[in-house]
């Protein structure tokens, strides 16, 4: 009895680390077949894909320079937009908001992130284009028209409309982290503050934030990993034009929506290999900053952790 | 500083976080009054039951593209929620130091991967092996993007359960997998459903992954072997089309698809709320 009990225990164990293990196995296996299925992109362009900005299906010759542009820059307006938002709203939801609004809030919160990317891509052409269109892309052209961002005509669909409908997507997930890396803050830290005479902001920016700095940090990453890597949204405004324009008028193209886009167009081993090479150099990136940004949130828990000891 | 203005300062920063606040969910209230507008109109019963028309002639459904969605869904729960809940087991019973580590750590990570690329995946392990797109392949991608979710949320759930009732149930001599099985595992059962339910509700919208790998029908779905309609990528491929019936579709199809999606997320809030006051 008690022998068999030793091995039921044994036996389920053996299962659940392999379920386990399978995760990680997973992950090596997305590695190898997709650096497989690069191959033939590899081998004919090597590192140039990553500098050169001609991408001619016809003629068979690729490089990446204006998908990679066009992620960046996209993401970096995403960013402008969201950091602020994002953070502003955790400081609201865990420290200043009155007790009873912050649950429904944040319960709103959620569901715009769990609104799925077609739907906003859905409004992002039929209302977010055209308003930029008809009225602040002229505004900003009158009045900042100096400065090379805001200069050419006003099409609507491009690189702006790309970063705003994508802030909108990643704020939810840069205020869910934040506010939780807020509340893993010990109150010990902000009864001090309180204890000194500090008024709440003064207390959330000197104890609070103060303390949580790294995983604040590490929740914008996570946005900006979010924002890297979506797709829809952005395929459906960006007006998916492979070239490097300085003007956030301008339509633009992202690693994402390239593949989105041509994928399934993709005829030749070679084509298939350079959008699939494509893929792996998203994979690549976002890898790196979510596990630098999950470093940095987990190092707030466990200072937590810690001091609770 | 003197007394009045750092109350100032305070009362000036409280409303800007409110300010911010009201910035991030603005959007949500704009897009859903904006679906009811332009969609409703287009939700009758043909919404539900026909298939989509040929180009030119009004009416029809998505009827194909709805049964699609459930099917792929049905199919991702069946391959990613054994694997995600017994590795959320392991998690969280495990007394080794190392492994556990890694394995959150790559499922937080592989949590972060766009799911795109998760389609690549698909596209290489299942489309190219069997020479086609297919429902299958579909049903992996989805599966891969639910397992992360899956299994951190059953982690932390198992984690909430108190430890006395599993050592009562060790103290009656139950062997351990027993006690996980029988005791920890229906403890946890409304918090783990609740994950089941959120990494539903994240994968009914996806529509990136399946672009090559379900890829879209405008039939009735006939064989897992065979490309599968999806909602989203109906939703798609109406919204980029050039017709104004198509886009009336579009905004319906995506007015059913939020629904769908906020219905689930608030009956996974629910459940969930009901497992913390049943703790307390």
């Amino acid at each position: 009895m008690i022998a068999g009990a030793a091995r039921g225990d044994r036996l389920f164990r053996g299962f659940a680390r392999g379920a386990a293990l399978a995760l990680i196995l997973l992950v090596a296996a997305m590695v190898v077949e997709m650096g497989r299925a690069a191959t033939p992109s590899f081998r004919a362009f090597g590192w140039r894909f990553l500098v050169t900005s001609t991408w001619d299906p016809v003629a068979e010759n690729f490089g990446a320079l204006p998908f990679v542009y066009g992620t960046l820059v996209s993401s970096l307006i995403a960013l402008v937009i969201a950091v602020p938002l994002g953070l502003g709203a955790a400081i609201f939801l865990a420290e200043l908001a009155p007790v009873p609004i912050r649950s429904p809030i944040a319960f709103l919160v959620e569901l715009v992130a769990a609104v799925p990317s077609v739907v906003f891509g859905l409004w992002g052409v039929f209302v977010l284009a055209p308003w930029l269109r008809t009225w602040v892309q002229p505004a900003l052209g009158a009045t900042l028209g100096f400065v090379p961002l805001f200069q050419g005509p006003p099409y609507g669909v491009g690189m702006l409309a790309a970063g705003i409908i994508l802030a909108i997507m990643v704020v939810p997930f840069v205020t869910a982290i934040s506010r939780e890396v807020i509340l893993a803050v010990p109150n010990a830290q902000r009864e001090a503050a309180l204890g000194l005479g500090a008024t709440r902001w003064e207390t959330t920016r000197i104890a609070v934030l103060r303390y949580g700095r790294s995983g604040l940090i590490g929740a914008v990453l996570l946005g900006l990993g979010r924002a890297l890597g979506e797709t829809m949204a952005v395929t459906m405004v960006i007006g998916n034009r492979a070239e490097i324009a300085v003007s956030l008028f301008a339509p633009g193209y992202t690693m994402a929506s390239v593949i989105a886009n041509e994928f399934t167009e993709a005829t030749s081993d070679l084509y298939l290999g350079a959008l699939i090479e494509v893929g792996l150099l998203l994979f690549a990136v976002t890898v790196a900053v979510n596990a630098l940004a999950r470093v940095l949130v987990w190092s707030v828990g466990g200072a937590v952790r810690e001091v609770r000891e | 500083m003197t007394a009045r203005r750092r109350r100032w300062v305070n009362v000036v920063m409280a409303a800007l976080t409110a300010l911010a606040a009201l910035g991030t969910i603005l959007p949500l209230l704009f897009i859903f009054g904006f679906l009811v507008y332009q969609g409703a109109s287009a939700i009758n019963l043909d919404f539900f039951t026909r298939l989509p028309k040929p180009v030119g002639e009004p009416g029809g459904g998505m009827a194909n593209a709805i049964a699609g969605s459930l099917i792929l869904i049905a199919l991702a729960s069946a391959l990613g929620l054994p694997l995600g809940i017994l590795g959320g087991v392991y998690l969280a019973e495990s007394r080794e130091r190392r492994l556990p580590w890694l394995i959150r750590f790559v499922a937080d990570v592989l949590n972060g991967v766009p799911s795109i690329v998760i389609g690549i995946f698909a596209y290489t392990v299942v489309v190219l092996s069997m020479r086609r797109f297919s429902a299958l392949a579909g049903g992996v991608a989805l599966a891969v993007i639910m397992l992360p979710i899956v299994l951190r949320t059953t982690e932390e759930m198992m984690r909430l359960v108190p430890a006395s009732l599993r050592e009562a149930a060790l103290a009656l001599g139950l062997p351990e997998w027993k006690v996980i099985v029988r005791v920890v595992l229906p403890t946890a059962r409304a918090g783990i459903i609740t994950g089941v339910m959120v990494a539903i509700a994240r994968v009914a919208g996806e529509t990136a992954p399946l672009l090559f790998t379900a890829f879209g029908n405008r039939f009735w779905h006939q064989r897992l072997d065979q490309p599968i309609a999806a909602l989203p990528l109906q939703i798609f491929a109406y919204a980029i089309s050039p017709f104004d019936d198509w886009h009336r579709q579009a905004w319906a199809g995506a007015l059913v698809l939020i629904t769908l999606v906020f219905l689930v997320s608030l009956a996974a809030r629910i459940a969930t709320r009901g497992r913390y006051s049943a703790v307390r």
